[in-house]
């Protein structure tokens, strides 16, 4: 799995490629953890080059929405779901949790 | 007889990976490529990549209790209409009817970040039958075309 960081003037776009699983969802956690350390707490996740993402990712995203909402500071977004795996979120009750772009552009624009 | 793709595939295989979270890629390759072979289409071959993927994980977290305990050995076989895929651990004896299912109603703050591997295995294959020996469990996981 490849992670890049993009820092904007009003959120920060995370990207993952590969795969999501309980070998490399650590490294996703950091990621995320290094921005909300920081005291940033909008974050718009871009998962077009995503392929496989299992609950181990599942249960970064959920700790990560947590972090950043709380006290109304931020929130996680969603960019770009591949289809299967939104099979899986929508499966797993996720879709209400997360507001969803189609593109990194609206995405961003939205905070 | 009509001859298709799927019969030049071996109709079971088997291999054996360390059980460390660093094989679940390879295990996920090999699965994937038995499932594609056998003629599953992308989003089934997705759902049974991972089902396995969920019950490898929980094999090397709750059965071994951590990394590098045991391997886990993965059999793939197909039968023109199914793919069964069973993992044998040498771990604790781990049954994963005992999770209880999540409560997908509850809001952020309350929704719980596991068990959710269980209910996907549940919900995206077949047949799921757990067994163990004593010295040996074993999953079988089965999905029809």
């Amino acid at each position: 799995m490849e992670i890049t960081t993009t820092q904007f003037k009003h959120c920060d776009l995370v990207k993952a490629k590969g795969r999501v699983d309980s070998y490399t969802a650590p490294q996703l956690a950091e990621a995320f953890n290094n921005l909300t350390e920081n005291g940033r707490y909008k974050i718009a996740f871009d998962m077009s080059e995503l392929d496989f993402l299992s609950s181990a990712g599942l249960r970064v995203l959920i700790n990560t929405q947590k972090t950043c909402k709380r006290y109304n500071r931020g929130e996680l977004v969603l960019v770009s779901i591949p289809e299967n795996i939104y099979a899986a979120l929508d499966l797993a009750g996720f879709i209400p949790l997360f507001k969803i772009y189609d593109d990194v552009l609206s995405a961003v624009g939205s905070f | 007889m009509e001859v298709s793709n799927a019969r030049e595939s071996p109709v079971s295989e088997t291999r054996s990976f360390p059980g460390v979270y660093k094989s679940l890629a390879s295990i996920a390759e090999f699965v994937r490529e038995f499932a594609q072979n056998a003629g599953f289409g992308s989003f089934a071959v997705y759902s049974i990549e991972m089902a396995v993927d969920e019950a490898c994980s929980n094999i090397i977290e709750h059965a071994y209790g951590g990394e590098g305990r045991g391997a886990i050995c993965c059999t793939c076989s197909f039968d023109e209409k199914s793919i069964a895929i069973v993992l044998q651990d040498q771990g604790k004896s781990f049954d994963p009817s005992a999770i209880p299912p999540p409560n997908l109603s509850q809001n952020l703050d309350e929704r719980k970040a596991h068990g959710l591997g269980m209910y996907f295995i549940r919900q995206w294959m077949d047949e799921v039958n757990f067994k163990s020996n004593g010295s040996e469990n074993i999953l079988t996981m089965v999905k029809h075309k």
